[in-house]
């Protein structure tokens, strides 16, 4: 099966990245844009039979690993 | 004393750390590849600057896993001094043994320039050899230095006196200009509750000779040693 992962910064984080890309798309003219945040996108592939089974190891490894739960906060999709 | 180097792939700053601790101060010294275990004996370990990993993914979280930081765990739980210079507090961070964590600068620019540091406590075994208010100038060089910690850990930092360094001007004075990275509360370096594990961006080693601009980091290198030689002589005489 396949994971995709979404990490994202928790409200209230400064975001400089997504400061950035908003003053840039302002710039270009889309005036309708407000607040950009950045966040990361991971794809995974898993040998995991059980929904189940996959659901907690990946949980398990973003918490471990993939986001900082200081600032992150992370959802992922699970495709069969 | 003893003092261990660790050195992860990707760390680049070993080896300044290693002369200032070696050639500048006389100390005993040795790096420590992050694939070994731990050996005993050690008084002090430092995590010094670089790239572990390639940073990637997040500063610091990969590093965080090698076999060495089990090791490193359970010395600073028994109450081992740890220091961890920009790359190193990075890790530091990942691994839990420090509050808070290292963001991208404010600026997204990488900066490398000499800062002042004020000197806030004085009653750790990082910081004894300094005065209350002293300022120190030592350089930076990073791009994720960006000192955060939610509302919560903040104020517990401040309660608990363990902001040991912040970023000042000349003058001592907070000022907008002087906070290199865009760091809350102007923090360049914080301990943990029991103060033995210490972080800070600015690095001390590169700061350990005349010609380097500046002596000033050697306050923290000799802070640790006679820390040390107070413990041993403790020991001895207990």
């Amino acid at each position: 099966m396949r994971v995709k992962i979404f990490v994202s910064l928790k409200e209230g984080v400064l975001d400089p990245q997504g400061k950035a890309v908003e003053r840039s798309l302002h710039s270009l003219g889309y005036g309708e844009v407000g607040e950009v945040r950045m966040g990361k996108y991971m794809e995974l592939s898993l040998n995991l039979s059980s929904r189940e089974e996959a659901e907690a190891r990946v949980r398990e490894m973003c918490a471990r690993l993939l986001a900082n739960p200081v600032i992150e906060d992370y959802r992922f999709e699970i495709q069969e | 004393m003893r003092w261990g180097v660790i050195v992860f792939p990707g760390s680049c700053d070993e080896q300044d750390v290693y002369d200032c601790l070696k050639h500048v101060l006389k100390q005993d010294v040795e790096f420590l590849w992050h694939r070994d275990n731990l050996k005993n004996g050690f008084d002090c370990l430092v995590l010094p600057g670089g790239f572990s990993y390639g940073d990637y993914l997040r500063a610091g979280a990969m590093a965080r896993f090698s076999p060495v930081m089990r090791g490193v765990v359970e010395f600073a739980a028994r109450g081992g001094l740890v220091l961890g210079i920009c790359n190193g507090f990075q890790i530091l961070c990942e691994a839990g043994l420090l509050p808070g964590v290292l963001t991208r600068n404010s600026s997204l620019q990488f900066v490398c320039r000499q800062v002042y540091l004020r000197l806030e406590e004085t009653d750790t075994p990082f910081t004894s050899a300094g005065k209350k208010g002293q300022l120190l100038k030592l350089p930076v060089k990073h791009g994720e230095g960006c000192y955060y910690a939610d509302p919560d850990t903040l104020e517990r930092l401040r309660h608990n006196r363990q902001i040991l360094f912040r970023y000042v001007d000349g003058r001592g004075k907070n000022a907008p200009g002087a906070n290199p990275n865009g760091s809350i509360d102007d923090i360049a370096g914080v301990c943990n509750e029991g103060r033995n594990v210490f972080g800070l961006m600015p690095h001390p080693e590169d700061a350990a000779e005349k010609i380097l601009g500046s002596e000033d980091g050697l306050k923290i290198f000799s802070s640790i040693a006679a820390a040390c030689e107070k413990r041993e002589r403790e020991v001895r005489v207990g």
